[in-house]
């Protein structure tokens, strides 16, 4: 195999018994990149400098028999959190020259656990978008299918796992972002509960809804990554002060039968939708008739609040994404268009020139549902429906253990086909925001292939705090399907 | 809802942004169509239904309040795009 082709789990096994060195593994991604990313775009920036040091300390540390779980690992990072010394643009041209101060915390842990940064990945600016269109350098391109999407707001670092353009990377995941682009791309994509992964650092779109979580090659890379960067973090007060099960070691002690018996539950409301791709419905019948026959037990539940929780979406996120991107000001970081007649000027000049058209679409939505009276009819209802959704899995979950739904109605759509349909576009997230508002941890899986050649996924939700079971259903359904080819052949 | 140029306008100047002139009708017809979607809220029986602010587990972090040591003036306005001595420069404020 050539070393762009491991996983981490195999690329592990290499560097500890010496077959090849951190500096040999990460050379080669560097190589891979340089030969494929001008086509596919998946990378804003790459730090060679910074990834070939980090890759010679980490022989070091591997001549010492440090057993750290990212030791000489190449891992790409969505460009939307903070990484000392290294350029994060948040995809914006507000913040192209922008150079953090610090590391946000799992940037830190990875670190600490020896991954090599090898550099940021596109995404859509500040996170907004379900394509990767928004961004306001360039558009990533579907591996898979250059004329095609990789899906968003996390397509980058699809793309770049998927490409095998790094061996790991991690996402974020307000309304689908990591398990949209992951299903897309034919990759395995996990947004945790909500707390399980420190938020310090990373630039807020949605603050109740906004969580990171690694995108990799198959289920047991998901759980090295997840050993690493879940755990509580003083730093982030929405942090949740919960013990992090050891995802690797369990995975390693579990068999496929464990699953009989586990009750799945299939929401009525997501499979009665109205253009649910013929595709994506076939690919979703045939993972369920993979777990019944590992002895699975479908249950029917009901979500009644799927029919709002798009609208309550799409109050709630711009809602926050106007208090959020206020900051960006011109005053103290980022971008400043001179010559202004005065502070509200500079204000107005600095964000018309540095934000795109969907993060002002985004700002004037929000800024509308929280002004002087609009704010209860719009804001204030959408938390009521958000606490109803929340009820309503509560419910699901006294009847069943796990859920499972397609990602997304359709597979991966053509670049250009939505990206002047801001409405069309929010209506594919229709699967997988309804877990951000509920705070669950959500996982896609890829499950199978549509007619024209573009991966599927399969979702898989679970309580609060329950990543184990989608670590395990997940693991079971990715060993039982061997879903083949897995990766693009570039 | 059906938002006109002028609303855009208006509502842009509150979250202190100016959308480009050959923007304005395409963001009034496209933040029409969705807040007509949202709209659909007005439907929900919300009666009995709490509010939801946020995901977390809904109780306040406290620390103590100890003093540690900041970064200093050269880290924290490293960034700064104008700068005099210790402080962030600006254009006027008031007057």
């Amino acid at each position: 195999m050539d070393l762009h082709e491991l996983t981490i789990q195999q690329a592990k096994k290499g560097l500890a018994t010496k077959e090849f060195s951190s500096v040999e593994l990460v050379n080669a991604m560097l190589d891979r990149i340089e030969k494929l990313d001008g086509d596919i775009g998946a990378y804003i920036s790459i730090d060679t400098d910074g990834a070939k040091k980090a890759a010679a300390e980490a022989d070091e540390r591997l001549k010492n028999n440090d057993h750290a779980p990212l030791l000489g690992i190449p891992v790409a990072l969505k460009d939307l959190r903070c990484t000392i010394g290294v350029k994060t643009t948040c995809a914006s041209k507000i913040l192209e020259n922008f150079i953090p101060r610090y590391d946000a915390t799992v940037v830190s842990m990875l670190k600490s656990a020896g991954a090599v940064i090898i550099g940021k990945t596109n995404l859509d600016e500040f996170a907004m978008g379900s394509s990767t269109e928004n961004s306001g350098f360039h558009v990533t391109r579907n591996p898979w299918n250059r004329d095609y999407v990789p899906g968003g707001s996390s397509g980058g670092s699809a793309a770049a796992v998927s490409a095998q353009m790094c061996t790991a990377a991690l996402g974020t995941d307000t309304g689908g972002s990591i398990r949209q682009p992951a299903s897309h791309c034919g990759v395995v994509g996990i947004k945790p509960t909500y707390g399980r992964v420190s938020r310090y650092g990373l630039v807020s779109y949605a603050s109740s809804l906004d969580q990171i979580g690694p995108i990799t090659r198959n289920v047991s890379d998901t759980a090295i990554m997840l050993n690493v960067i879940c755990g509580h973090d003083p730093l982030d007060s929405t942090s949740a002060n919960i013990e992090v099960p050891d995802f690797t070691t369990a995975l390693a002690q579990f068999q496929t039968e464990s699953l009989k018996g586990v009750k799945a539950g299939i929401p009525k409301e997501f499979l009665s939708l109205k253009g649910l791709d013929p595709d994506v419905e076939q690919a979703f019948n045939n993972a369920k008739k993979t777990l019944e026959d590992l002895g699975v037990e479908m249950v029917e539940v009901s979500l009644p609040q799927t029919d709002y929780a798009v609208a309550a979406y799409y109050v709630i996120a711009p809602s926050e994404a106007s208090s959020n991107l206020a900051r960006f000001d011109g005053v103290r970081f980022g971008l400043r268009v001179g010559e202004a007649d005065d502070l509200i000027d500079m204000y107005k000049k600095t964000k018309s020139k540095g934000f795109g058209a969907e993060v002002q679409r985004r700002i004037i939505t929000g800024t509308y549902t929280l002004s002087a009276g609009y704010y209860d009819a719009y804001y204030g209802r959408a938390t009521k429906v958000r606490s109803m959704i929340r009820d309503d899995f509560d419910r699901a979950f006294e009847k069943c253990d796990i859920i499972i739904s397609p990602v997304a109605p359709t597979p991966a759509f053509k670049i250009g086909q939505n990206v002047d349909d801001p409405l069309t576009m929010y209506l594919t997230d229709i699967f997988t925001l309804s877990t951000n508002m509920a705070g669950l941890p959500g996982i896609s899986v890829p499950c199978g292939f549509s007619s024209k050649g573009l991966p599927i996924g399969l979702q898989i939700m679970a309580n609060r705090f329950d990543e184990m079971s989608l670590i395990k259903a997940g693991y079971g359904l990715e060993q039982t399907l061997d879903v083949k080819p897995k990766f693009p052949d570039i | 809802m059906k938002i006109t140029q002028k609303d855009v306008e208006y509502i842009a100047h509150l979250a202190r942004l100016e959308v480009d002139e050959t923007l304005v009708d395409k963001f009034a017809e496209q933040i029409s169509s969705i807040l007509q979607y949202i709209d659909k809220l007005k439907d929900a029986d919300v009666s009995g239904a709490g509010l939801m602010a946020g995901a977390a587990l809904q109780s306040n972090v406290f620390r103590e309040d100890v003093v540690k040591k900041s970064p200093g003036p050269d880290v924290t306005l490293a960034n700064a795009p104008e700068r005099h001595e210790d402080f962030y420069t600006v254009p006027r404020v008031v007057g």
